[in-house]
C-alpha cells in the first residue's frame, strides 16, 4: 500500500498520553506533599500506617468497583453488604465457636448478595442502579435482623483477625494491619487481572460496547455476573476484617461507603460510562481521598465542612476529566 | 461557466500524531456537483467537518462567495447556508419529522411553536424533494434510512443552504434508493446549489459529478473542473499513487467437502425454510436488495439470532442455536454489517479492537493475553490493509470511517477459522484496500476455508464468488454457478415480485 509513511509516521505513543496517567499521580504527590508540610503530625510513620488502615476498606472495594464501573455498571449495595457480612460473621463465629466458620459466613453472604445482584442485572437485564439500590436496603435490613438490631461483640479469637503485622524498624517497629496487607494483595491481583487477562479485557470491552462484545463471542452475561460476584465476595471479606478490627459486628457500619468508593475511582479517572479504567487510576484516586480525609481529621475540621470539601474535590475532578477527554 | 462560489485556501488540520489536512486549496462552483475522492484517511470527512463549522482548521481559511468565513459552530454555518449531511445522520429519533426538519428555527410566536405553520413548511420542503409520502407528524425513528436521509436534506433546505455536502450518502442504500438520491441531488444542483459529494464508488462519481478533487494523505493532488475529461484509471492512480491491477482475478480453486450446511432454517427475517451449503475452498456470494433477509440469515447461521427451526451443521456437527460464542469457538465467524453499533469499541485501542474475538485462540498460560503475538498480528494487518493510524494504541474512534472498518474486518479475518461470513465487507473502503481485501478473501478460500460474502455491490459478488445465491423477501430464490452469472438476469431475480409486475 502507499501508506508506509502514514502508518508509521509516529510509531511512538504521543507523550501526552503518558501524562494523562501521570497527571493524577502528580496531583496525588502534590496533595500528599502539601499535607506533609502544612499538617502537623502528617509526615510520621505512625500516621502513614494509620491512614492506610483507615483506607483499607475503601481500597479493597475500589479494586472490584473498578471492574464494575469498567463494565458499565454500578454497585451501590457494598456499604450494606460490609455491615451484613460483619454482623453475620460475628454471629456465626460466636454461635459455632469457630472463627473459620464465621469468616466463611461473612464472605459467603457477600458472595450470595453479589450473585443476586449479578443475576438480576445480567440475566433479567434490570438496571444496576435500581437493582443494587434495592439490595442495598435489603442487605441493611438483613444486617439489623441478624444482629437483632444491636451491635454484636466479637470473641477474642475473632478479633485477632483485625490485628497487625509488626516489622522491626530502627529502634522500634511499625505495625501494618492485616486488612492493609489484604488491600495491597487485592490491588496487585485485580490490577494484573484487569490489564493482562482475557477476563479483564472482556470486562472493558463489555463496558465499551456491549453489542460488539457479544458478537465477538465474549460471554457477556457470565462476565457481568462474575463482576458482581467478585464485588460481593470482596465486600464480604472487607466486612469480616472491619468487624474483627472493631471487635464488633455493627449493622450501622459503613453507611455511604459505596459513594466513597465510587468517588475514589472516578477521581482517579475511571469512566462512569464504562470501558475505561486502570488500577493506577484507582490507586491515585484512593490516595488523594485518603490524604485529604486524614488531613482534615488531623486539623480537626468539622464533619460538615468535610462533606463540603470532599464533594467539591469530586466535582472538580470530574470537570477536569471532562476537559482532558475533550483535548485527547 | 459560473464563477467559483466556495474556495478553500491553504486549509490544514492536525491531530496529535496525525496530519489530516495539509495546505489544501481548491475551489468549487455553484450549480455543480463536486466529488471529493481519496483513500481512507485522506482527509475528506475532516474537510467537510471544517466546512460545517464542526471543527476549526489549524491553518488556512474557507472563502464563501468572496468572503472569508470562520464558523465557530454548525449553527453559524447553517445560518450562512452551509449544510453537511454525514453518514451517521444527526436526527432525533423520538421527535416527529417536522420538528427535526425545523430543529432550531421552528416558526413561533412569543416562544410558542406554531405547529400548523411548522407542519406546512415541513410538508412543502418534503414535496420539493418528491417525498410527499413522508408524514411530517411521523416519529422520525420509524422512517427507513433513505427516508431519514431525505429528512436531513429537507433540514438543509429549511436553512436555505447554498452549499450542501454529502459524506458517503449511498453506503447503506439499495440501488433503487440510490437512484432516488441521485435524482434529488441533480435537482438541487440545477437549482444552482453547490454540492459536495464524497464516495468510494466510481460509478456514482461518473454518474452524478461534474468536477472532482482528489486528496491523498491530507494533501491536494488534483482538481479536475471537468470530470468527463479524466479516465477512471487516471482517477484511481491519482488517489492511490500507483496503478491498481485488475481487482478480481478469479482463478478456480480446489473445492472440497461441505463445511457449513443449513437445513430447513427458519427464524426472524426468513419467510420460508432455507437450505444452503458452502464447501471448503469455496466463495459463496449472497446477493439481494437491501432488506432481502441476507443479514438476518447470517445472524441465524452464526447464532446471534435464535433460529425457530432447522439445523446448522459445521463440518457435520450441529451448532447450538443462538450462541455466538459457541459458533466462534467451533470455527465460524461473522463480520457484522453495522460496524458502528456491532463492531467497534470506540474508546478502546486499535489493537484491542482487532483482537477482541481472537483472544481465546491467542491467550497464553490459560487466561492471560499473548500481547507479543497480538502486536505482531496488528502490525501485519495494519500494513496489509493500509490502516492509517499513528499506532496500535490509538483509540479506534479517532480513525477515519473506512479505517475503522478495516480494523474490524481484520478482527474477523485474522483467522484461521473454518467458515467466514462477511457482511458487506468493503463498505466504505477505498479502491486500493478493496483489492487487498479481495485478495485476502481468495487466500482464505484457497487455504481451505469456506467464505460467504454478502454484498449489495453486484460487480463485487460477481467478481469474487464461485457460486451465487440470490435472496428476495426473506427467501432463497436462485442459486447460480459461475458460468451462469448474467448481471441483468440476476438483478431481475432479486427484484421483489410486486414491483416486477407493476413495472
Ligand atoms: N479527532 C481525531 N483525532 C485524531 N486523528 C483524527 C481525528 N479525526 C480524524 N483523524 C485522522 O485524520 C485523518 C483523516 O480522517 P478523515 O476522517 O478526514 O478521512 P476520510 O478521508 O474521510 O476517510 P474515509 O474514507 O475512511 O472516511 C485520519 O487519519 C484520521 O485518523
Ligand atoms: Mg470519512
Amino acid at each position: 500500500m502507499s501508506s508506509e509513511t502514514a502508518t508509521c509516521s509516529a510509531p511512538k505513543r504521543p507523550k501526552f498520553r503518558h501524562l494523562e496517567q501521570l497527571s493524577m499521580a502528580i496531583v496525588c504527590v502534590l496533595v500528599m506533599g502539601c499535607a506533609c508540610i502544612f499538617v502537623d503530625g502528617f509526615a510520621t510513620i505512625g500516621n502513614a500506617t494509620g491512614m492506610l488502615l483507615t483506607m483499607s476498606i475503601v481500597g479493597m472495594l475500589c479494586c472490584t468497583m473498578l471492574f464494575c464501573l469498567a463494565s458499565g455498571d454500578f454497585d451501590l449495595s457494598i456499604g450494606s453488604v460490609v455491615a451484613l457480612a460483619g454482623v453475620s460473621a460475628v454471629c456465626v463465629a460466636n454461635a459455632q465457636n469457630s472463627v473459620a466458620l464465621g469468616v466463611c459466613a461473612g464472605v459467603g453472604v457477600g458472595g450470595l448478595i453479589g450473585l443476586l445482584n449479578g443475576s438480576v442485572v445480567a440475566y433479567l437485564k434490570i438496571n444496576p442502579l435500581i437493582t443494587t439500590l434495592a439490595t442495598m436496603q435489603a442487605a441493611r435490613g438483613l444486617a439489623y435482623i441478624a444482629g437483632d438490631g444491636k451491635t454484636v461483640t466479637a470473641s477474642e479469637d475473632f478479633a485477632k483477625l483485625g490485628g497487625s503485622l509488626s516489622i522491626p524498624w530502627g529502634s522500634g517497629h511499625i505495625s501494618i494491619g492485616y486488612s492493609v496487607l489484604v488491600m495491597l494483595a487485592l490491588l496487585v491481583i485485580f490490577g494484573v487481572v484487569l490489564h493482562y487477562s482475557v477476563f479483564g479485557r472482556s470486562v472493558l470491552a463489555l463496558g465499551g460496547n456491549e453489542e460488539a462484545a457479544r458478537l465477538a463471542g465474549i460471554p457477556v452475561k457470565r462476565t457481568r455476573l462474575m463482576v458482581f460476584v467478585l464485588q460481593g465476595l470482596v465486600a464480604g471479606l472487607a466486612g469480616v476484617l472491619l468487624a474483627a478490627r472493631l471487635q464488633t459486628g455493627d449493622p450501622k457500619a459503613e453507611v455511604g461507603l459505596e459513594l466513597k468508593v465510587i468517588s475514589a475511582c472516578v477521581l482517579g479517572g475511571v469512566a462512569l460510562t464504562g470501558g475505561r479504567g486502570s488500577i493506577f487510576a484507582v490507586i491515585w484516586g484512593m490516595l488523594i481521598m485518603g490524604t485529604v480525609q486524614r488531613a482534615m481529621d488531623l486539623q480537626q475540621i468539622g464533619i460538615y465542612w468535610q462533606f463540603l470539601i470532599t464533594g467539591s474535590i469530586l466535582l472538580a475532578a470530574v470537570i477536569i476529566d471532562r476537559f482532558k477527554s475533550k483535548l485527547g | 461557466m459560473s464563477p467559483s462560489y466556495l474556495q478553500f485556501d491553504g486549509l490544514g488540520r492536525t491531530f496529535p500524531g496525525v496530519v489530516a489536512l495539509d495546505g489544501v486549496s481548491f475551489s468549487a462552483r455553484s450549480g455543480s456537483v463536486h466529488a471529493l475522492m481519496g483513500e481512507n484517511g485522506a482527509g475528506k470527512s475532516t474537510l467537510l467537518k471544517i466546512l460545517a463549522g464542526a471543527q476549526p482548521p489549524s491553518s488556512g481559511r474557507v472563502i464563501l462567495d468572496g468572503q472569508p468565513v470562520n464558523f465557530r459552530g454548525t449553527a453559524e454555518a447553517l445560518k450562512a447556508g452551509v449544510a453537511v449531511i454525514y453518514q451517521e445522520l444527526h436526527l432525533v429519533p423520538e421527535l416527529p419529522v417536522m420538528e427535526n426538519i425545523l430543529l432550531g428555527h421552528a416558526p413561533s410566536t412569543f416562544g410558542f411553536i406554531r405547529r400548523g405553520a411548522m407542519r406546512q413548511r415541513a410538508a412543502e420542503l418534503l414535496k420539493e424533494l418528491g417525498e410527499e409520502g413522508i408524514d411530517p407528524d411521523m416519529k422520525t425513528g420509524l422512517l427507513s434510512l433513505a427516508q431519514r436521509q431525505m429528512v436531513e436534506i429537507a433540514k438543509a433546505l429549511a436553512w436555505d443552504a447554498k452549499v450542501i455536502a454529502f459524506d458517503e450518502p449511498t453506503s447503506s442504500l439499495s440501488a433503487r434508493e440510490t437512484d432516488k438520491l441521485m435524482e434529488v441531488i441533480a435537482k438541487l444542483r440545477d437549482a444552482g446549489r453547490c454540492i459536495f459529494y464524497v464516495t468510494h464508488r466510481m460509478e456514482e462519481v461518473y454518474r452524478i459529478c461534474d468536477a472532482v478533487t482528489i486528496l491523498r494523505d491530507g494533501r491536494h493532488v488534483a482538481t479536475h473542473p471537468d470530470l468527463k475529461s479524466v479516465s477512471r484509471d487516471e482517477l484511481v492512480k491519482q488517489m492511490v499513487g500507483r496503478e491498481v491491477q485488475d481487482v478480481f482475478n478469479h482463478s478456480p480453486r480446489q473445492v472440497g467437502a461441505v463445511r457449513l450446511e443449513a437445513k430447513g432454517l427458519l427464524g426472524k427475517g426468513l419467510s420460508r425454510p432455507l437450505n444452503c451449503k458452502v464447501h471448503s475452498g469455496e466463495i459463496l456470494g449472497f446477493f439481494g436488495l437491501v432488506g432481502a433477509g441476507r443479514t438476518e440469515l447470517m445472524k441465524l447461521l452464526c447464532g446471534i439470532e435464535k433460529r425457530r427451526g432447522g439445523e446448522v451443521l459445521l463440518d457435520g456437527q450441529p451448532l447450538p442455536a443462538g450462541q455466538v460464542a459457541a459458533a466462534i469457538r467451533a470455527g465460524l465467524v461473522y463480520a457484522p454489517e453495522d460496524r458502528k453499533a456491532e463492531g467497534i469499541i470506540p474508546i478502546a485501542s486499535v489493537q484491542e479492537n482487532m483482537h477482541l474475538a481472537s483472544r481465546w485462540r491467542l491467550k497464553v498460560g490459560g487466561a492471560f493475553i499473548a500481547s507479543k503475538k497480538e502486536a505482531e498480528i496488528t502490525r501485519d494487518f495494519t500494513a496489509k490493509l493500509g490502516i492509517r493510524t499513528p499506532g496500535p494504541w490509538q483509540e479506534i474512534r479517532l480513525l477515519s470511517g473506512g479505517n475503522q472498518q478495516k480494523v474490524i474486518l481484520a478482527r474477523w479475518m485474522s483467522g484461521p477459522v473454518k467458515v467466514y461470513l462477511l457482511d458487506e465487507p468493503t463498505r466504505g473502503i477505498d479502491v486500493g484496500a478493496r483489492a487487498e481485501i479481495y485478495k485476502l478473501i481468495q487466500t482464505l478460500a484457497a487455504e481451505g476455508a469456506a467464505v460467504i460474502v454478502v454484498s449489495s455491490d453486484l460487480p463485487e459478488v460477481l467478481g469474487l464468488s464461485d457460486r451465487l445465491c440470490i435472496m428476495r423477501q426473506g427467501a432463497l430464490v436462485a442459486e447460480l454457478p459461475r458460468v451462469e452469472f448474467h448481471p441483468e438476469a440476476i438483478l431481475k431475480t432479486a427484484l421483489p415480485v410486486e414491483l416486477e409486475t407493476v413495472s
